[in-house]
């Protein structure tokens, strides 16, 4: 292990809490926030680490998201390192002006805390919130635990920058956002070796007065969305070869998708965030019963690692596919996306796409258990299944 | 306590088992205010402390329904109920529309701006608790000068919104302020809107115990105090120009309210002074500008 890391700084930490101290070593220029359940604990960790002389942020809490991001984009594109965080209703209130952070190409960093957008009301983990974001043209990432979370908003600010894209991490509602769990937090001179100083991109100057924004024509629009689509293509190596020397650094390597033993598994399970936890500790079980089960993570949800997809699951029988998030009328988000991405693969998996933890219900590493032994030899439906515990 | 009240007669609009903190006066104003407002109403509920307290699916604690809309757009909501009430020929059906200060000064402004001026025929209460209660307790734009919460540590560094002549500017027909250590007056505020056509506004101060650091006991006598020591006067302002003092006089010093409250411990001698001379300032001209009419 690096020297670097070798003076532990191990913590207690909510998920939020390890995403606010991420975001403390990475400092931000400005940090719009408006508070949300369960993102608030992002916001007032923040603010008492401004209070107590701890973080140099310029901070800002106006009257709603999208005032946070309409600041944010602002910020970012007068040239300064810019963070944001919120969840369900307040991402969703931000729709407008994710399209606008992309197509303005502002490399902003946003944490979301995934959680069931209303109507009806409720509190709960579930990634529809990001998931329904998909099109907007931001990199999305999906953590797993509060170091996790930690380890990969830093990282996002490393992303975004060079891809010049915005950046939005996720994790789930309580499971991840209020679990306390240590937390390694490293130590400044880590994430200044590893972050780059802020260097802005094409950004306001009053010396060149070159404006942003204006309206363009047809053509001009068109070759937008091919600059979104060539800096997109580069965010796959930009995000392993960040995990890559993230590990280098502190000893924890991250990739845009993460395999556990998948080796020689007949049935891998494809899932994301808080999730992949649970099915860690089924695969295991289900190993131990001799049932060759194993765990494809997707971290990177977008751009969607298709080339990697398609290898992870070349020659592996049965896929069962658990998304924790429901688009009415088709299904499975993660589903859907994994069928497109393994289309016309001849040496693809049966893909079983299984609703479970719609809405935050409970998915016990049991259940997991129940479901491999149920599906693994099952002939797969192209709709999804509503699976209970 | 006034003889009026013990004499109080309760319709049931508003019923026991709700989950408002125990004390909180909010429950007060919420069993006084849907008794007046009666059966014959629908309402919209923003996300806030009335919308907890209204409860949790499957249970109601009120007798009208609600729909339970989101936080940046409570007046816009309740202009689509009235809209299709008025399309099935039910115009004389009370829109009542419940909102928290920050679903009203803050994130849901430019919808209610937007429905004052179309003059939308809709009853809009807005509890003004000065802050977030509902998500852990933040700053909203009416938080006052000097109070900490959860996003001011150490004291907010700007003024209240001014958020009734913002309201007056709009030249809706009623804008009314009213607290619950005042029921009578509320009852009667909530009675007279109700035969108004157009946007009607009331704004009620709820002391809020856990966001203000109030005693379990004390939310009433907090309210009182605000109204008595002139922070939180009680008016009418009709037609955005016709200003009336409902409650004359200013009687009690700022500092009896402050020390209620853990939000302004950290205040010293010369912050309450500055406070002290704002309410004066602020009583004076509203005074000045309204007929009196104690009652
Ligand atoms: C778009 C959006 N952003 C954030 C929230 C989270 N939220 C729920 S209630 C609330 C604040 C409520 O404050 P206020 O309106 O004053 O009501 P109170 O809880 O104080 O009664 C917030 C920010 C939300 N529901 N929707
Ligand atoms: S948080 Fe405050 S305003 Fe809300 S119910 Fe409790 S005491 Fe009342
Ligand atoms: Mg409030």
């Amino acid at each position: 292990m690096n020297a670097l890391s070798s003076n532990k700084d191990l913590q207690l930490l909510n998920g939020n809490h390890a995403v606010a101290m991420g975001v403390k070593l990475a400092n931000p220029h400005f940090a719009p926030l408006y508070p949300i359940t369960p993102q608030t604990p992002i916001l007032e960790k923040l603010i008492a680490l401004q209070s107590a002389g701890e973080l140099e942020t310029e901070l800002l809490t106006p009257e709603s998201e999208h005032s946070a991001m309409a600041s944010a984009i602002a910020a970012s594109a007068t040239g300064v390192r810019v963070f944001t965080a919120t969840s369900s209703q307040g991402l969703l209130l931000m729709h407008e002006l994710l399209h606008f952070a992309a197509g303005a190409r502002t490399p902003i960093v946003m944490f979301n805390v995934n959680r069931t957008p209303a109507s009806p009301w409720g509190f709960w983990p579930d990634q529809i919130d990001s998931l329904s974001q998909r099109d907007t043209g931001w990199v999305q990432l999906y953590s797993e635990n509060p170091q996790e979370s930690l380890d990969t908003v830093i990282q996002a600010f490393r992303i975004a920058e060079a891809a010049q894209m915005p950046v939005m991490v996720n994790h789930d509602a309580f499971y991840v956002s209020h679990a306390v769990e240590p937390v390694e937090v490293p130590a400044q001179e880590t994430v200044d070796t590893f972050l780059p100083a802020y260097k802005a991109g094409l950004h306001l100057d009053p010396e060149l007065g070159r404006s942003l924004g204006a309206p363009i024509d047809q053509k001009s629009w068109n070759e937008s969305r091919q600059q979104m689509a060539a800096a997109m293509a580069t965010v796959g190596d930009l995000t392993a070869s960040a995990g890559q020397d993230w590990g280098d650094l502190t000893g924890r390597s991250y990739g845009p998708l993460e395999q556990y033993r998948t080796d020689g598994a007949d049935v891998v399970f494809v899932t994301m965030g808080s999730m992949c936890g649970t099915v860690r500790e089924a695969v295991d079980g289900l190993r131990a019963r001799g049932i060759a089960a194993g765990l494809l993570k997707i971290r990177l949800f977008r751009p969607l690692p298709q080339v990697e997809l398609r290898k992870a699951l070349a020659d592996v029988p049965c896929a069962i596919v658990l998304d924790r998030n429901y688009s009415p009328g088709v299904g499975g988000v993660v589903h859907q996306e994994l069928k497109a991405a393994l289309f016309d693969m001849a040496n693809a998996p049966r893909l079983h796409g299984l609703l479970a933890g719609v809405g935050g219900v409970n998915v016990s590493a049991e259940m997991i258990e129940r479901l491999a032994v149920e599906y693994r030899d099952a002939v797969a439906s192209p709709d999804p299944v509503w699976v209970e515990e | 306590m006034n003889m009026e009240m013990i004499n109080y007669k309760d319709d049931g609009q508003f019923c026991s088992g709700h989950v408002a903190c125990a004390g909180c006066a909010e429950a007060l104003a919420l069993r006084v205010i849907m008794n007046a407002v009666g059966q014959d109403a629908i309402g919209v509920v923003a996300p806030s402390c009335s919308a907890v307290i209204l409860g949790g699916h499957p249970m109601s604690s009120v007798k009208i329904p609600f729909i339970h809309g989101t936080l940046e757009s409570a007046a816009a909501s309740a202009s689509g109920v009235k809209r299709a009430l008025v399309a099935q020929g039910k115009p004389d059906t009370t829109v009542l529309c419940l909102a928290g200060d920050g679903g009203t000064y803050d994130i849901g402004l430019q919808s209610l701006s937007s429905a004052a001026e179309r003059n939308e025929d809709i009853l809009y209460v807005c509890f003004d608790n000065e802050g977030y209660m509902n998500t852990g307790g933040q700053k909203s734009s009416s938080t006052p000068l000097n109070a900490t919460t959860g996003s001011t540590p150490t004291g907010k560094s700007t003024r209240k919104k001014n958020l009734i002549e913002i309201l007056a500017a709009h030249r809706i027909p009623y804008i009314a302020t009213t607290s619950p250590s005042h029921l009578n007056d509320m009852a009667a505020k909530i009675k007279k809107a109700k035969t108004i056509r157009g946007t009607k506004v009331i704004i009620v101060l709820i002391p809020c115990l856990p966001g203000w650091g109030v005693a379990d006991n004390a939310a009433v006598k907090t309210a009182r105090l605000a109204v008595e020591s002139g922070v939180f006067p009680l008016f009418e302002v009709e037609g955005g120009l016709t200003y009336t003092m409902t409650k004359a006089t200013k009687t009690q010093p700022i500092n009896d309210y402050l020390s209620l409250q853990k939000r302004y411990r950290h205040l010293n001698d010369e912050q309450i002074a500055q406070i002290q001379q704002d309410v004066d300032e602020d009583w004076q001209r509203l005074t000045t500008r309204a007929i009196e009419a104690d009652v």
